[in-house]
């Protein structure tokens, strides 16, 4: 089991350090970095003065150079300014004398570099916009797990009636409507003026200091439905499958009531399979979330995301990707531990 | 010309009946719902002789008004549409007229099956759909939206040009006549007009076009890639396995929206690497792999079967190579010698990417059943008379798969819908005038809370065409399963 999980995470290293590599090379293209010039600089930049630009910053590196820089595994990027004999680079803040300052600075040594857009470091603003979408996620997973859970227990206990054929459906349905489609839907039918049924608010933006009742109901029941559909069908799947095994035949014989049957012998069993379907729910919910930020305006992670994706905030955007590819792994590998775990067949054998 | 109501004076009739049967079934749906857990279905009555015999319990009754009930629905649901076909112009309000200028979608998915379910039973996996109804629903869901966009082609639905603005009409509710509309011209716009004073309807039904082409045809692709991979990864296993799979996962481990965000950008489109003068882009890079794999796929599979009969093998790889080689440099490279295939770059960077994203499930897919079915006695039968093993893999294990990969192919053609809506939702791809499904909402969704209508029909089309899809995936499993 050890073996197990180091294998795991040697492999999970692995694919986090390509995946960041892929960023940083498609963020540093020269097309993507002569935007970044001109939105830094201005938009009628010379060629020269974007080289210069860029030179400067230390974008013209050698695109593998400047990736161990920003993990650290290489000195940080030094220019002397050839005219006045400035010292600037990555490790340097502007306030301390360059001679101070350390040799290396990346993710290994905690700095995540500095956000182009928003003037701010990094590490600071992933943190905070994770934050407010933790608490957004949080309110969709408690509200798409015990639906999904219970639609999916009461379609598959008894396969083929009209509960399970109408939950399905519905089950079908919401996996069908992604969440700009829901959102809009619920934002037109209980936040506009058209239908007349003003319940909610159509923006979540107050929701990021205070969330109401008003404000955060319709972007948590976005991101829910969708999730809703594919968990409630994972469990019916395997809540069917459960109610036929031998052993619940011998309970029904012997006389054990249905509620207790599904409630004591199926429950336990049917559960293995949607906790992992559960875990791997974690990456779709990333794009839910930038979707539901984007419209709702909730300036949480995905929102940032998007930020950086448009204005190829490069460092902002590769500590996003971390994350993302951080949250994709770890799910993974909880899932995969978490299966071994629940289920007693592997466990002990 | 007065505005257009929703239902028009058949509403007056039809309105009352509609929301009665509604009310009616929602308390009949309650009922069987609390019944069915309450009172049996069935009870036992024991007759005078002493036999037993089964009757009918409340729980069966309220089932059976249900279905009644339902059934009356679904017939006045469609007279709303279906009346504006036969009554003269403006009686049913604008249900009826969407439902008139659809006429040909009407006719067509009645001729599908009416032509279909006679011969069901010789139809294999399609005949066998029309069993169930889910899968009816699914398939007609399905084709109203194949033949929308196919009649669209031939001018027959639109009521104006997408791409034409009409003053005055701009974010009008939906049933608004044009103002000073020219001789001849369609006197209302059906769904309203968007903020560029454009008709809704109209793009809506352009736009299913654009989806139903990228769609289906990325999903291929994706297919190819993945069976061509998925196969040997398999039925090798050993190195090759480990390699192709790490490359899966970590495409998979990839969050969709950045990959979406990093590739599908006009950047991208100038990044690449010099060869002399000409500039081998990204997309192009990528384009030119990945359309390489159906031609790999063909050659490969006329070869595995046809290499004893080399006229044939001959035949076949020619007509492969030729027509593959002649799209591929089209389509990949733009540089058809004949200056016939070609597509814009900004929707072949869409259309790859879609493609990168979808090919490593199906790859692990293949995969997954590969590991099953090479298992099997059939398997070692072919082993054992000394076939090769593209052969096995190719004319042996793919099609013992094709069940469950028909079912995904569905699915995933509906993945792919809501993957290009989200592309369009960011405003990446697709110019900002193109009428495709994503792109119309994120357009809308600026003004959703004072006027929806522009935002909200190409959102409920998107959701009843992959709805269709998932339907008809379904009813596909459940009768694939039965044999």
């Amino acid at each position: 089991m050890a073996l197990f999980i180091l294998r795991r995470i040697g492999v999970m290293l692995l694919t986090a350090l390509c995946l960041t590599f892929i960023v940083f090379f498609m963020t540093t293209l020269y097309p993507n970095l002569e935007k970044l010039a001109k939105t830094q600089g201005n938009f009628r930049m010379s060629d020269e003065a974007v080289a210069r630009y860029l030179e400067r910053e230390g974008y013209l590196e050698p695109q593998i150079v400047g990736y161990g820089q920003w993990l650290g595994v290489l000195p940080g990027f030094r220019y002397e300014n050839p005219e006045t004999g400035e010292i600037t680079g990555r490790c340097i803040d502007p306030q301390t004398p360059p001679e101070e300052a350390a040799r290396y600075c990346g993710v290994l040594q905690g700095y995540w570099g500095f956000s182009t857009v928003f003037k701010e470091e990094a590490g600071e603003i992933i943190g905070k916009r994770l934050a407010l979408t933790g608490k957004l996620a949080a309110a969709a997973f408690a509200v798409m797990i015990p639906l999904a859970l219970i639609i999916g227990i009461i379609a598959g206990m008894r396969e083929g009636s009209k509960a399970d054929r109408g939950l399905s459906t519905f089950a079908i349905a919401t996996s069908a409507t992604p969440e700009y489609v829901s959102g809009v839907i619920f934002i037109a039918v209980f936040a506009s003026s058209a239908f007349g049924l003003k319940w909610f608010k159509g923006s979540a933006t107050s929701a990021m200091e205070d969330a109401t009742f008003a404000n955060f109901t319709l972007p948590v029941m976005t991101i829910a439905l969708y999730g809703v559909g594919y968990i409630a069908r994972m469990t019916r799947a395997s809540m069917t499958e459960v109610m036929t095994a031998q052993y619940i035949r011998t309970a029904r014989l012997k006389g054990v009531s249905f509620g207790n049957i599904v409630l004591k012998h199926a429950l336990r069993n049917a559960l293995i399979a949607p906790f992992t379907v559960i875990m791997l729910q974690f990456p779709y919910l990333l794009t839910g979330v930038v979707i539901t930020e984007t419209l709702f305006n909730y300036k949480g992670f995905g929102w940032t995301l998007v930020q950086a994706a448009s204005n190829n905030d490069i460092d902002l955007l590769l500590g996003c990707s971390v994350v993302a590819v951080f949250v994709v792994l770890v799910t993974q590998l909880i899932s995969d531990i978490g299966y071994v775990f629940l289920n007693p067949r592997i466990r002990i054998s | 010309m007065d505005p257009l109501t929703w239902t028009g004076m058949l509403g007056g009739v039809l309105n009352p009946i509609f929301f009665g049967l509604i009310a009616l079934l929602a308390i009949a749906l309650l009922a069987t719902f609390i019944l069915s857990f309450v009172a049996p279905a069935e009870g036992v009555e024991i007759n005078p002789d002493g036999t037993l015999a089964m009757k009918p319990g409340l729980a069966n009754t309220t089932g059976k008004i249900t279905n009644l009930l339902f059934m009356a629905l679904v017939v006045v649901v469609a007279i709303y549409p279906l009346s504006g076909v036969v009554t003269p112009y403006g009686t049913g309000g604008i249900l009826g007229e969407i439902g008139a200028r659809l006429t040909p979608v009407w006719i067509a998915l009645a001729a599908t099956f009416a032509i279909s379910i006679p011969f069901k039973r010789k139809l294999g996996l399609y005949g066998k759909l029309f069993d169930s109804p889910i899968g009816m629903v699914g398939f007609a869901l399905v084709m109203f939206w194949v033949f929308a966009a196919f009649f669209a082609a031939f001018d027959l639905i639109l009521t104006h040009e997408p791409l034409s603005q009409v003053s005055g009409m701009k974010n009008k509710v939906p049933g608004t006549p044009l103002a000073g509309a020219p001789e001849g011209a369609y006197p209302h716009y059906l769904l309203g007009g968007d903020n560029l004073a454009r008709d809704v309807f109209s793009r809506v039904i352009q736009g299913s076009q654009v989806v139903l082409i990228i769609a289906p045809a990325a999903t291929l692709f994706a297919f190819m890639v993945g069976i061509t991979l998925g196969l040997p990864a398999g039925y090798y296993g050993g190195r090759l396995d480990t390699v192709l799979s790490f490359i899966a996962n970590l495409v998979l481990a990839f969050p969709v929206i950045l990959l979406f965000f990093l590739l599908v950008t006009p950047e991208i489109r100038e990044a690449g690497i010099d060869i002399g003068s000409y500039r081998w882009t990204i997309p192009t890079m990528m384009a030119s792999l990945l359309f390489a794999f159906p031609i790999v796929f063909l050659v490969i599979l006329w070869n595995s079967r046809y290499f004893t009969q080399p006229a044939k093998r001959n035949l076949f790889l020619a007509v492969t190579l030729v027509v593959g080689g002649w799209l591929y440099l089209g389509l990949a490279w733009d540089a058809d010698p004949l200056g016939v295939v070609s597509v814009d770059p900004a929707i072949l960077i869409v259309f790859v990417s879609v493609v990168f994203v979808n090919a490593p499930t199906v790859f692990r897919i293949v995969r997954g059943l590969v590991l099953d079915i090479k298992t099997r006695d059939y398997v070692a039968a072919g082993q054992t008379r000394g076939e090769g093993p593209w052969y096995i893999m190719l004319w042996e294990i793919l099609p013992n798969a094709r069940g469950p990969l028909i079912v995904d192919f569905c699915l995933r053609i509906g993945y792919t819908t809501i993957l290009l809506g989200t592309l369009g939702f960011f405003g990446l791809g697709l110019s900002s005038e193109s009428p495709d499904w994503g792109t119309t909402i994120n357009a809308g969704r600026r003004l959703l809370s004072i006027f929806p209508h522009p935002a909200i029909a190409p959102a409920l089309a998107l959701m009843s065409l992959v709805l269709g899809l998932n339907l008809l995936a379904d009813g596909l499993r459940e009768e694939s399963l039965k044999d």
